[in-house]
């Protein structure tokens, strides 16, 4: 099966000659579809810089990444655009939602910019937003809902039409617990229904809500988690 | 607290006798952990017995033996520094002991040790929390007891994130790369 998404010896590097910045170094990551990933790292490890780029918002230096088995340094700024609007969804930590659109709005506008007749997109957003609980919500303004309202929303947009890869910058960075909890259930059920996801995180508690855990330091990759046990092993007695 | 492995941390600073690896066990532990130094006799023994350190034979007995860490010794405190605690629920003292000890034996690569730890941290996370998003779901004690232990491993975790943060500003060098592609048999050199 062709992985959703697959770097292959990333490298990023800002500036040049003394101000030279390695923000990545020889990046290999594949993710599957239903498969979630979470890259854990602290603070400039290159946790976010791996994230745009895996979007396509930002070139690699060197390397190369493919989206659903298509290079993005072969395509063409209109293609890059077009893969953005229709297979990527993207979740940042301070929602990015347009304060004047409602949620349905908000949630529909990629269809919209996409080319779907207005009421067509209107009536998925809607159903994006059913889905995760929000329907009587969807004509609201982002003002009026509450934070974990908010970044449902923004998981709805994410998550809207056909999209294919989920990519998340500290999705519940600013909620409290257990509307972290939420957003991250949400998030993993998404992938659930078959988008890949990636998710960058400093929190150990939003990372192991992943399928794998990848470990990033000063942008290189250093360890992985082995595959979970499954919980049955938890709940039997202690291991050996 | 590993006695036996404090010990073999401070013979590979050199040889020592039994005397001043109990008062170097006890400074250095911040006198936290009395030690009467029959314990560190028994305790040295039971490593000349296993192999783990040898005795200058002319020194005769007690406290004018002379002991070094062997190279089986070595591997021994390597292995123990590496690896988790028996138990699911390491207690968080026993990871700052190992991380201390680290930080002195020679060759050992500190913020390895820490990368074992955390990886395996958040390894039991992860299945914490696939409890939490499948049988706790409609089982609130059981949500509640999963919390609290997710809690307590991030904790530790964080304690970890800062001792690394620490050792970096101080440019001690961090875990070298290892090939962390998707497909699980890819994984070149787990450390």
């Amino acid at each position: 099966m062709t992985a959703m998404l697959e770097m292959r010896g990333v490298s990023k590097v800002y500036g040049s000659g003394p101000t030279e910045v390695n923000a990545l170094r020889d990046v290999e990551l594949s993710v599957d579809r239903s498969e979630m990933v979470a890259i854990m790292g602290p603070s400039g490890s290159g946790k976010s810089t791996l994230l745009t780029i895996a979007g396509s918002l930002e070139e690699a230096t060197s390397g190369e990444v493919l989206v659903d088995g298509a290079e993005l340094s072969g395509m063409s700024s209109n293609d890059r655009a077009r893969l953005r609007r229709r297979s990527i969804g993207y979740v940042f930590q301070d929602f990015n939602l347009l304060a004047g659109l409602t949620a349905v709005e908000n949630v529909a506008l990629p269809l919209e910019l996409d080319g779907s007749e207005s009421g067509m997109a209107r009536a998925t957003g809607l159903e994006a937003l059913r889905t995760l609980g929000l329907a009587d919500r969807a004509a609201h303004f982002p003002d009026d809902l509450s934070g974990g309202e908010r970044q449902r929303v923004a998981i709805a947009r994410a998550v809207v039409g056909n999209r294919r890869l989920l990519l998340a910058d500290e999705p519940s960075g600013a909620l409290d617990s257990v509307n972290g909890e939420a957003v991250m259930r949400l998030l993993r059920d998404a992938c659930r229904r078959g988008m890949a996801g990636v998710v960058v995180t400093h929190d150990a508690q939003l990372a192991a809500w992943a399928d794998r855990v990848v470990f990033l330091r000063d942008g290189r990759m250093v360890d992985r988690t082995a595959p979970p046990p499954g919980p049955e092993s938890l709940l039997s007695g202690p291991e050996q | 607290m590993s006695v036996r492995h404090a010990l073999l941390a401070l013979l590979t600073e050199g040889p020592r006798f039994g005397l001043r690896l109990q008062q170097e066990f006890e400074s250095r532990t911040g006198e936290v952990w009395p030690l009467n130094v029959g314990q560190v006799y028994t305790t040295l023994s039971r490593l000349e017995r296993d192999g783990l350190v040898e005795s200058d034979d002319e020194g005769g007995e007690g406290p004018q033996k002379h002991f070094r860490i062997t190279s089986e010794g070595h591997r021994e405190l390597t292995v123990w520094l590496h690896t988790p605690p028996g138990t699911d629920t390491p207690p968080r003292d026993e990871l700052v002991i190992k991380v201390l000890v680290a930080l002195r034996v020679p060759g050992v690569d500190v913020r390895q040790v820490i990368q074992a730890h955390r990886r395996h941290l958040v390894e039991m996370m992860q299945r914490y929390t696939n409890v939490k998003a499948e049988a706790a779901q409609h089982d609130l004690g059981l949500a509640l007891v999963v919390d609290a232990e997710l809690f307590r491993l991030e904790g530790v975790v964080r304690w970890l994130d800062a001792a690394d943060a620490r050792l970096g500003q101080l440019a001690i060098p961090g875990p070298a790369p290892v090939d962390v592609s998707g497909s699980q048999d890819r994984v070149s050199g787990r450390r």
